[in-house]
């Protein structure tokens, strides 16, 4: 039988970090995503599964307590809201330059500065440019619906071990805050130290006797070396453009115009395509599920078979760069955007469609 | 190998009094001579090997001159950021509740860039150890002023001395940690005569044969020279640091088995 819930968005994260088995969170609170870590405290993992859950002084603390955890191969991670992961981009490229495993949610809220607590899609940009300094890339996973922020765990897990690399899942405020109908998965085990041992030859677990030391570090003095660990860092990140891109492709058989969107506004665009649609006009929905490696390609092929594409983001328009980058030009690319927590309604995505592509 | 000196052997067994510890690597360490950094690492290794704790310790190097601490302990080592070693080492003991873990960091990283991270894990009482240079400036940038430069003392950030009034004054964090409940051992020692080696290395066993107790946080405050931001020769830097850095971050037990040492 199939375990159903209803569940908030950011509960289905933290239910689904205790079921991934995760060995430890470590988090200060936000607004929209609090409920992470209160769900967390609530649940005792401890005594479930034997999951260390702590809430740290600051971002900052919370993020290096992951890369310690991280460092040791165990399956750390954080969550945040926009001001937050501003703060946590120091450690970020640190777990980047030492090429450590952990998963990183931001609950997108507007900014700059404080902002708002209401949800936005503006921190598009710092998540798949890097974020932190260095030349650095996080896998970016964007999930539509609460199932897909329970599912995108375990996931970003697996992905972050498999490339020893920080996976962030980019939601916002309307996914972590909304509730939805759940399937809940089974329980993996935490994997035991031997296991780690075992899997994970880079991880400090304490120095064997007869084996070499193992040191966790983004420094490299040397020019010749640090370029070399660079290209190592950027040949990792083109096998994940070669192997990870993830994306949602709705009615784009026969589509004469194509919304592209992520996360929340993807859910709004549904519909808008729905309406359209209904009035006889052939619109299809281009969803990237990863944001980091985007779907250029798909995007490239759409673009000989569409008359226009309008990205719909909640921010002044990142995506809608990587979207002109994959098209190169070959058609017309236009961007509408709500800011400041204001959420755009099907009828007014439409109408942007209808004016800026289709009219215009 | 052929002997074109005519000395006496004198590695024999019976002479053999002294040798390197097997848990330094053999890298040449980078620190200036007379630097105490060397002394203090031999000190943690000797502590390591004695306890026969090897396969159990994980260490975290700081940012400052001891950033490549790891290039010296034949240990697992984890390097943090500038001040955030404590929130690692706090990663690592909460998952690895059962190993010894430790932080190495210099006074600019622990007590200004760091203070946060410093006090917060003092003050959880994570089952760790934090071994603390106070060389009162930042060795590794080129001698700028720390949160720990005496008043008066010049730096290249304070060239005419330390104005406590513009710079505000400097921070004892040693006494400030004793005085938090997460902190079980503190105390504040220096490596400058062989004495005061032998102490200090007793004050770092205990800093880690507390880990076993489970009782919070122990301290291990060295206040130690650097003579190349002094801008002093080895000799000289040692007789500054008696005439003014003990004045000032005098020496001895702050706080042991969590209780306050009255003075
Ligand atoms: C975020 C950040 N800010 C500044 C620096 C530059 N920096 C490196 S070491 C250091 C000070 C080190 O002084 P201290 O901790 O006292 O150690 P020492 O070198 O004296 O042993 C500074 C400011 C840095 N690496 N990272
Ligand atoms: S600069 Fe100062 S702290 Fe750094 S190695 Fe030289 S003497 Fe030691």
């Amino acid at each position: 039988m199939k375990e159903l819930r209803l569940m908030k968005g950011n509960e289905a994260i933290a239910e689904a970090a205790i079921r991934a088995g995760a060995d430890a969170y470590f988090g200060y609170p936000i607004t929209p995503q609090s409920e992470v870590i209160e769900y967390l405290m609530a649940e005792k993992p401890h005594e479930r599964t034997g999951m260390v859950v702590l809430q740290a002084e600051s971002e900052v603390a919370a993020i290096n307590m992951v890369y310690g955890a991280a460092a040791c191969g165990k399956r750390a991670m954080t969550s945040s809201s926009s001001p937050g992961i501003s703060l946590k981009q120091e450690g970020i490229s640190y777990i980047a330059g030492a090429e450590l495993p952990c998963l990183i949610l931001n609950v997108v809220r507007g900014g700059p500065g404080l902002g708002t607590i209401q949800p936005s899609q503006s921190d598009y940009f710092q998540a798949t440019k890097g974020g932190g300094h260095g030349d650095y890339r996080l896998i970016v996973l964007a999930p539509a619906s609460v199932q897909e922020m329970y599912d995108f765990v375990k996931l970003s897990f697996d992905l972050a071990f498999k490339y020893r690399n920080p996976v962030m899942i980019l939601s916002d405020g309307v996914i972590g805050q909304m509730m939805e109908k759940v399937e809940i998965g089974e329980q993996y085990p935490r994997l035991t130290n031997e296991q780690i041992d075992e899997l994970y030859p880079w991880a400090t677990t304490g120095k064997k006797p007869g084996k070499d030391r193992r040191i966790i570090t983004s420094l490299e003095l040397d020019p010749g070396r640090q370029e070399q660990h660079n290209l190592k860092l950027q040949a990792k990140y083109k096998k994940m453009q070669e192997e990870e891109v993830r994306y949602e492709a709705l009615n784009c058989e026969d589509a004469e115009y194509l919304l592209v969107a992520f996360g929340s506004s993807a859910r709004i665009c549904q519909k808008a395509m729905d309406l359209g649609r209904a009035k006889g006009l052939k619109i299809g929905l281009l969803r990237p599920i990863t944001l980091f490696p985007f779907p250029s390609k798909i995007l490239h092929e759409l673009a000989t078979k569409v008359k226009g594409m309008l990205t719909v983001e909640m921010n002044a328009g990142q995506m809608v760069e990587d979207v002109r980058l994959a098209v190169c030009g070959k058609v017309k690319v236009e961007h509408y955007g709500r800011f400041g927590g204001m959420i755009p309604s099907p009828a007014e995505v439409l109408h942007a469609l209808e004016t800026k592509i289709i009219g215009g | 190998m052929e002997q074109n000196f005519d000395l006496p052997e004198i590695h024999t067994p019976e002479n053999l009094v002294y040798t390197k510890t097997k848990v330094l690597t053999d890298n040449v360490m980078h620190y200036c001579p007379g630097c105490g950094h060397g002394t203090v690492h031999r000190l943690i290794a000797e502590v390591i090997d004695e306890m026969g704790i090897q396969d159990q310790v994980i260490g975290v190097a700081p940012v400052g001159c001891s950033v490549l601490a790891y290039n010296y302990f034949d240990i697992d080592m984890q390097e943090a950021a500038h001040g955030r070693a404590p929130a690692l080492a706090t990663g690592i003991k909460r998952v690895f509740p059962e190993k010894f873990v430790f932080t190495y960091q210099g006074d600019g990283d622990l007590a200004a860039i760091g203070t946060a991270e410093t006090i917060h894990a003092c003050n959880r009482g994570e089952n760790i150890t934090i071994i603390f240079i106070n060389n009162g400036i930042y060795g590794m940038t080129g001698g700028q002023m720390a949160p720990t430069t005496l008043p008066g003392m010049p730096t290249s950030t304070s060239p005419y001395g330390r104005d406590v009034k513009m710079m505000g004054n400097p921070l004892k964090i040693t006494e400030l940690v004793a005085m938090l409940p997460g902190t079980y051992f503190v105390t504040r020692q220096a490596v400058h005569t062989p004495a005061l080696v032998r102490k200090t290395k007793k004050a770092i066993r205990m800093a880690f044969e507390n880990q076993k107790l489970n009782r919070g946080v122990s301290f291990v405050e060295i206040v130690s020279n650097c003579n190349s931001g002094w801008k002093l020769t080895p000799v000289q830097a040692i007789k500054w640091l008696e005439e003014n850095m003990l004045p000032f971050y005098p020496l001895g037990d702050l706080k042991v088995n969590g209780e306050m040492v009255s003075k």
